[in-house]
């Protein structure tokens, strides 16, 4: 009861506050920066783009590449992070090259990917992969080391095989970690997708902004010179991140319900 | 509870455990240091052996070595004649024989109540998941644990955690508990309820019992025997019976007898203790 109350108190203030930033913008937009167009205007492009299928199939393939980069940065990082975290030798072999790497930022690898990978798109899946990868392996390995080695011993003297201390402690002792390494990668990975599809200019599509993804749309929207694009592609992205965020929030909260349980 | 059971650990066969001059030393050289120097001890199946001592003193130690968590330097442990650990085997296997309980509690936050308590016969493929969980609800319900099955750890108090381990070790029919100051982190109120469950538990299942505590009142109320370890080097100071009868329940405490042993407990960990402060003082001004 309370914590509905809560919600729904929570929810006003949001609603409000995204309000009042809205009118805040609309008047400077109208009286003090005319640069900047106002959210009414990018409302009326948004309504006139909002049929189009090519506004939609940009959010598509921005989403494509984020979920393939994302996904591919989950299935390997999570099995490499718990391969280094349980393997000494392993850790000492791959962990230096690892942190060489890693300061690299993932925009940096854009030109050298589009020279080594064969098509544009899988240069822009390549560098979205790196945009996930580090932060979940880093999380993978600092939550694997940091389990608590009573767990293993209690474990043990329960007459655990390896597997059943891989499947039943180091995993889902390791799934918190790995959520949080989830979520912030996923943040990354749109910030990369965003930058690479500017870069590379969209990706394999030629002509149009159709097959470019959402920061394609902005960068065409800046080189055409209609602002209001420009913003509503910006807004567009910051709604995409937002759905990605919280979906995945909600994934980790189910698949860890002890967490939610003890807060309560 | 009316009668009074005679003898230690009545009927129980199994759980005799012999430690025999165990030496134990930690690094080399000049870093050299013997946290156990030549112990020996006899706990007979069923018996509840209290282990009391200065902090530092290498009880923990000597749990560690008989549930296979950490190699011995010399001497021999064994359960039931058999050698578990010696020179030539230093460290023993751990297994479900002989369970720890630990200090802070070591249940899986990731799992309910009820998979806890069931993980051992699962994990050794003794029983089917569903039988597994049948008997942790059975066993729960035992020791008055109704009702907290789907509950994850973090969501019961740390008294019930505490009880919730004991009864996941039960699970696994240990010859032995090993206990390592289970309550330790608890207030007095919870403790003295965890002592009376405790003694219940045991009454009901008898197991062999290594208890180690700081708290000589728990040392008394619980022991069959408490083993006054002295400061380190660690050795054997006193073994003190403590002949008060069973059953017992926490009302004990108020009995004359349990005053005098207590006082002859408190004695012996006293002169250690002051050792020990002193050893400290000396290295500290070094």
């Amino acid at each position: 009861m309370i914590i509905d109350k809560l919600r729904t108190r929570a929810a006003r203030r949001a609603v409000v506050s995204l309000l009042v930033f809205a009118v805040l913008w609309e008047l400077n937009a109208r009286f003090l920066s005319k640069n900047v167009p106002p959210p009414s205007a990018v409302l009326a492009a948004w309504v006139t783009v909002v049929g189009q299928p090519d506004y939609w199939h940009s959010w598509y393939m921005s989403f494509t590449r984020v979920l393939g980069g994302f996904s591919a940065a989950m299935l390997v990082g999570i099995p490499f992070g718990l391969l280094l975290a349980s393997s000494r030798t392993l850790f000492g072999v791959f962990f230096p090259v690892f942190e060489v790497l890693r300061p690299i930022p993932p925009l940096a690898w854009v030109p050298a990917s589009i020279i080594f990978w064969p098509t544009q798109e899988l240069s822009i899946a390549f560098v979205t992969f790196l945009g996930a990868f580090y932060t979940i392996v880093i999380n993978v390995i600092g939550g694997a080391q940091a389990i608590d080695p009573r767990y293993f011993e209690v474990a043990r003297s329960m007459g655990a095989t390896r597997w059943n201390v891989f499947r039943r402690i180091i995993l889902p002792a390791t799934l918190p970690s790995i959520v949080v390494g989830a979520v912030v990668g996923m943040g990354i990975t749109w910030e990369v997708v965003v930058a690479a599809e500017m870069i590379s200019g969209g990706g394999s599509q030629a002509g149009g902004t159709a097959g470019g993804g959402l920061g394609f749309l902005i960068w065409s929207s800046y080189v055409g010179g209609s602002y209001e694009l420009i913003v509503l592609g910006m807004i567009s992205i910051g709604i995409a991140g937002l759905i990605s965020s919280e979906l995945l929030r909600k994934l980790g909260v189910y698949v860890t319900p002890w967490i939610q349980a003890r807060s309560s | 509870m009316s009668a009074v059971l005679p003898g230690i650990g009545d009927g129980v066969r199994h759980g005799a455990i012999r430690i025999e001059d165990v030496v134990k030393v930690y690094g080399a050289g000049a870093d050299r240091v013997i946290a156990l120097d030549r112990c020996s001890l006899a706990i007979d199946p069923g018996e509840i052996c209290v282990v009391v001592g200065p902090s530092g003193c290498g009880k923990t130690t000597l749990l560690n070595a008989i549930a296979g968590f950490h190699p011995i330097s010399e001497g021999r442990i064994a359960l039931d004649g058999e050698t578990l650990c010696d020179a030539a085997h230093p460290q023993a296997e751990p297994s479900s024989d002989r369970i720890v309980v630990f200090q802070n509690g070591a249940l899986f936050p990731w799992k309910t109540n009820l998979d806890n308590v069931a993980f051992g016969p699962i994990v050794q493929g003794k029983l089917k998941p569903a039988q597994a969980r049948d008997k942790a609800r059975a066993m729960l319900a035992a020791a008055g644990l109704s009702g907290i099955e789907e509950q994850f750890p973090g969501e019961i108090s740390s008294g019930m955690r505490r009880r919730v381990e004991i009864v996941r070790a039960l699970m696994n029919d240990p010859k032995v508990l090993l206990l390592d100051e289970p309550f330790r982190a608890l207030d007095a109120l919870t403790k003295s309820v965890m002592h009376e469950a405790l003694l219940e538990i045991y009454y009901r299942n008898k197991v062999t019992i290594f208890f180690i505590t700081h708290d000589l009142e728990e040392a008394v109320l619980l022991g069959h025997k408490v083993v006054v370890m002295t400061t380190r080097p660690a050795r054997l100071k006193r073994v003190v019976p403590i002949d008060l009868p069973h059953p017992r329940d926490v009302s004990a405490v108020t009995s004359k007898r349990f005053r005098e042993l207590l006082e002859e407990v408190r004695s012996a960990v006293h002169e250690e203790a002051r050792k020990s402060f002193e050893v400290g003082e000396r290295e500290g001004s070094s």
